[in-house]
């Protein structure tokens, strides 16, 4: 069979499509654009949601994408089974449009934080984490205002009992996210979205503080590969 | 015509940084004696027919599904005095 084909989403103010492309076409798989405007999915293996401030971030951010014409094929797709990355402003978008628990408010201290950050991986058997170990530790960039992850005490506690908090922060919370979260996935595991860029750290070259995001794109890689 | 006012705040058990924020500035600027700041958002739903039930219940529909994310906030709907 051919290679794993990953649509990567771009809404008006995305920022983040073309490294997560690259990403995807750099782990060996094909990257499809999706556009938010089209009712197409393309008939992809899997969708990636990049960050940004889609829509301006207005009203709220995610708020307006999560009605886009793409996500009204995309949300039935994902509770249906299929793999959906968002990171940072995708992120938001999942938890907007209730494919994910929760929400991300502003950072607690008002703060835009940019940094390299240590993150724990704690769930590796969903779709975009199989090719690394549970505990293991990675070093990914964040950059964003509003990534403080809340949901009600019911909501964190499911979260934690199911393994569902895939991503944890170490060596300090940047955004005062309740339980440290840095990234959850639903019950099946097919959609995890989380506030660190894995995208941003696949190679080297680009001054990237690890190549620790690669995980992410093998695994979606090798899961279609073993089908 | 009628103008149908929808205010959205945050749940008050989620922090709200951007109040907390502006509360602090109040002493600096001489205001005294405020213990708390919250900060919400208000829109200004301008409809064609008159603000009855069908309106109403049509605009609380709105804040629920796009004005509120019921996840994180609170919304209230009234009409406005013409």
């Amino acid at each position: 069979m051919g290679a794993a084909r990953v649509g990567v989403v771009t809404f008006p103010g995305t920022l983040d499509d073309q490294d997560a492309a690259r990403a995807v076409r750099h782990a060996g798989a094909e990257a499809v654009p999706l556009w938010h405007a089209d009712r197409d999915l393309k008939g992809v293996d899997a969708v990636f949601l990049p960050g940004g401030f889609s829509y301006g971030d207005y009203l709220r951010c995610g708020a307006i994408s999560r009605f886009a014409p793409l996500m009204e094929e995309l949300i039935p797709a994902a509770r249906a089974g299929l793999p959906v990355l968002g990171t940072c402003n995708g992120f938001q978008i999942l938890c907007e449009a209730h494919l994910l628990p929760g929400a991300l408010t502003r950072n607690e201290g008002l703060h835009y934080v940019c940094r390299d950050q240590r993150i724990l991986v704690e769930n590796a058997a969903t779709a975009w984490t199989g090719e690394y170990a549970s505990g293991q530790e990675i070093l990914l960039p964040i950059k964003h205002g509003e990534g403080r992850y809340v949901a009600d005490a019911a909501t964190i506690a499911a979260l934690e009992a199911g393994g569902q908090v895939v991503f944890r922060y170490l060596g300090g919370n940047p955004n005062g996210s309740i339980n440290d979260i840095a990234g959850i996935c639903n019950e099946a595991g097919n959609v995890v979205g989380l506030m660190p860029h894995p995208e941003h750290a696949v190679e080297e070259l680009t001054g990237a503080p690890s190549v620790d995001g690669r995980g992410f794109f093998t695994s979606i890689l090798k899961r279609f590969a073993n089908l | 015509m009628a103008r149908v006012i929808v205010d959205v705040m945050l749940k008050p058990e989620i922090l709200d940084p951007q109040g907390q924020a502006i509360a602090r500035a109040l002493p600096r600027l001489g205001f005294s004696g405020v213990s708390e700041v919250r900060q919400g958002k208000r829109f200004e739903v301008e409809i064609d027919g008159p603000a009855d039930e069908t309106a109403l219940a049509q605009v609380r529909k709105m804040a629920e599904t796009l004005l509120a994310n019921t996840v994180i906030e609170d919304f209230s709907v009234r009409v406005e005095d013409q």
